[in-house]
């Protein structure tokens, strides 16, 4: 019975299984480097792609549905809870973040729910819920439950600084298989290499993914300095406080009072 | 887009996005419509965008209250960045170069005018060096422990409404006595057989005072400690102490004062640069070139001002700042949450 059931089991799975590379993602964003420059106010970059299908790609399906993730370099965060002590607002309760995106953007061409069942939303990583964010639980490493108060303070802080997003509106399909989305990348997005992830599904199910990637770097006087201060403290601070000298000596002679 | 939200009691500390002040939320507004036009500086280390003509009035504005007052400013500067939206770290460590700037430039000319005691200075400074290390060991330490932003308003609090309140009381009696017509006696405060009991004594030339050296060293610790620690040069408290404990003549203790000020403020810029990375450069120039601008018209209205009004007006300014500390710690804050990056790890 055991041997019947896995005979099934794999007459199933064989069924199910997509053939192999039936449609193919084309992909390419705007810009694979964009310039932060101190004027840098916020941009979007554009993505478009398309499906391409081939014959083995079955003639019924011809509804996709495509999510885009878009992760931004990793760091570890720390989240901390205010409490009331003693009459007055003070830190209490922290949670760690371990390697969680700076910047972390979902996009769907309709909600989630329509895309795919629960269970695949969740295996997939589909929404802001369902994506992985690791904590340091005790000596474990886990995700929690996504209304975790810690998680979801993390998302909303985040999502308030326009960091972490979510729009189940932002792809649109230009035809049934040329699509476009928006990649929104506002003043503070940390610098570094940003993987885009494009998944495309079908009947709820996943039927073919591919990934591309875009890189942020500043460019500047600013970053420079910023960049002077990390790496040559010594020198930094030696400078700042020789301007700091110069500067009042200036204003001494400049304001010279009699 | 994040709406502009007032944003005061938010702890950052990160390094990228802990701040949503008005600064940011009004260069996202603006951004699209007004590119070239290059009002908004980007401020590298404290991380976001502000207008600069804020910052150069700001450091005017708060140049001219020290230039009337005789104080480094520092306690009204650090609040005022924190106000904006800049994370209390950066605010300090930043303000202790504009300190330097604009004390240099006054101990330039107490020096010109001999009203500097050398040796004073020194002792004080033996101290001052210590108590800064020791308060940017205890920043570093606080910051780990998440704790830095709530002992910076707790300091700021304790200090500024006790400090603020002496000072607006001493005022208040001065001018109700000025107008009851009676004669203001000054005093030379009384003997403090204590201090004078102490060992190690040393004669003060310039300042003409015979003292023990341990509350000398002592008073520079205290002073190089709060600066480290709160961002301020300690004038307004270091020149009472001095007067009041040390017997210090009028002649030579802002000029003194003001070099303890710009040592330890050089020493706290280099520290807090090479242990926390948080001396934002550009931020310290644009509040230093405002400042010592303000300095020089806030020195002349200073004059026309009455000694004791200056005093109460002094007072009621400090007593103010602490008092908003306070409302921001007891109110509660907007969220609860903060956000803070410990490090990229890979």
């Amino acid at each position: 019975m055991n041997v019947r059931r896995l005979a099934a089991g794999v007459a199933l799975a064989l069924a199910a299984a997509p053939p192999a590379h039936a449609e193919r993602l084309i992909v390419s964003v705007s810009n694979h480097r964009v310039t932060v420059t101190p004027n840098y106010a916020g941009e979007e970059l554009v993505l478009f792609g398309s499906v391409e299908r081939d014959a083995q790609a079955p003639t019924t399906r011809t509804s996709y549905d495509l999510v885009v993730t878009v992760m931004g370099p990793r760091a570890d965060m720390v989240t901390r809870r205010k409490e009331r002590r003693f009459g007055i607002w003070i830190n209490t309760d922290s949670r760690q973040f371990l390697k969680v995106p700076g910047y972390l953007a979902l996009f769907a061409n309709r909600p989630f729910e329509a895309i795919a069942s629960p269970e695949v939303q969740r295996r997939q990583q589909l929404g802001l819920n369902n994506v992985l964010l690791t904590q340091r639980v005790g000596p474990d490493y886990a995700d929690v439950v996504p209304n975790d108060a810690f998680r979801s303070a993390f998302v909303r802080l985040q999502s308030q600084h326009g960091l972490y997003r979510e729009d189940t509106s932002a792809v649109t399909f230009l035809t049934p298989t040329l699509f476009r989305t928006g990649i929104p990348l506002p003043a503070a997005v940390p610098i570094g290499t940003y993987e885009v992830e494009i998944k495309l599904f079908a009947d709820g199910a996943l039927v073919t993914k591919t990934e591309t990637a875009f890189e942020i770097v500043k460019i500047g006087f600013e970053q420079f300095v910023a960049g002077a201060a990390r790496q040559y403290g010594l020198v930094y601070g030696l400078v700042t406080t020789l301007m700091a000298l110069m500067t009042g000596w200036m204003a001494s002679i400049v304001f010279k009072r009699d | 887009m994040v709406p502009p939200r007032r944003h005061f009691g938010y702890q950052g500390g990160s390094s990228h996005h802990a701040v949503s002040g008005p600064g940011r939320a009004r260069a996202r507004a603006s951004g699209q419509e007004q590119e070239p036009t290059r009002v908004q500086i980007y401020l590298p280390i404290a991380d976001l965008p502000v207008n600069i003509f804020l910052l150069l009035a700001m450091g005017a504005a708060v140049g001219f209250v020290s230039g009337m007052f005789g104080i480094g400013g520092g306690f009204l500067m650090t609040p005022l960045l924190i106000f904006i939206g800049i994370t209390p770290g950066v605010a300090v460590a930043s303000v202790s170069s504009h300190i330097a700037a604009s004390s240099f430039s006054g101990a330039l000319s107490y020096w010109r005018r001999r009203a500097i005691d050398p040796s004073l200075a020194s002792v004080l400074l033996i101290g001052g060096a210590i108590g800064t290390a020791l308060g940017v060991y205890t920043f570093t330490l606080l910051r780990a422990l998440g704790q830095l932003d709530l002992m910076i308003a707790l300091s700021y609090v304790a200090l500024l409404t006790s400090v603020g309140g002496v000072m607006f009381w001493e005022g208040l009696r001065a001018m109700l006595r000025a107008r009851r017509g009676e004669v203001v006696t000054v005093r030379r405060p009384g003997s403090h057989v204590w201090i004078h009991g102490l060992p190690l004594k040393m004669r003060f030339k310039r300042s003409k005072i015979y003292v023990s050296v341990v509350p000398v060293v002592t008073i520079g610790i205290f002073i190089g400690f709060l600066g480290a620690v709160m961002g301020i040069g300690g004038g307004f408290i270091l020149v009472p102490l001095l007067i009041y404990l040390l017997r210090v003549p009028t002649s030579t203790v802002i000029g003194t004062s003001m070099v303890l000020t710009l040592a330890t403020m050089m020493i706290a810029t280099m520290l807090h640069a090479i242990s926390n990375h948080l001396v934002d450069a550009v931020l310290a120039l644009i509040l230093m070139v405002g400042g010592v601008t303000g300095a020089q018209f806030g020195a002349r209205a200073g004059q026309m001002i009455r000694g004791e009004q200056l005093r109460l007006l002094l007072g009621l300014l400090i007593l103010a700042v602490g008092v908003r500390f306070a409302v921001e710690l007891v109110i509660r804050p907007e969220d609860l949450f903060t956000i803070r990056a410990t490090g990229i790890s890979e």
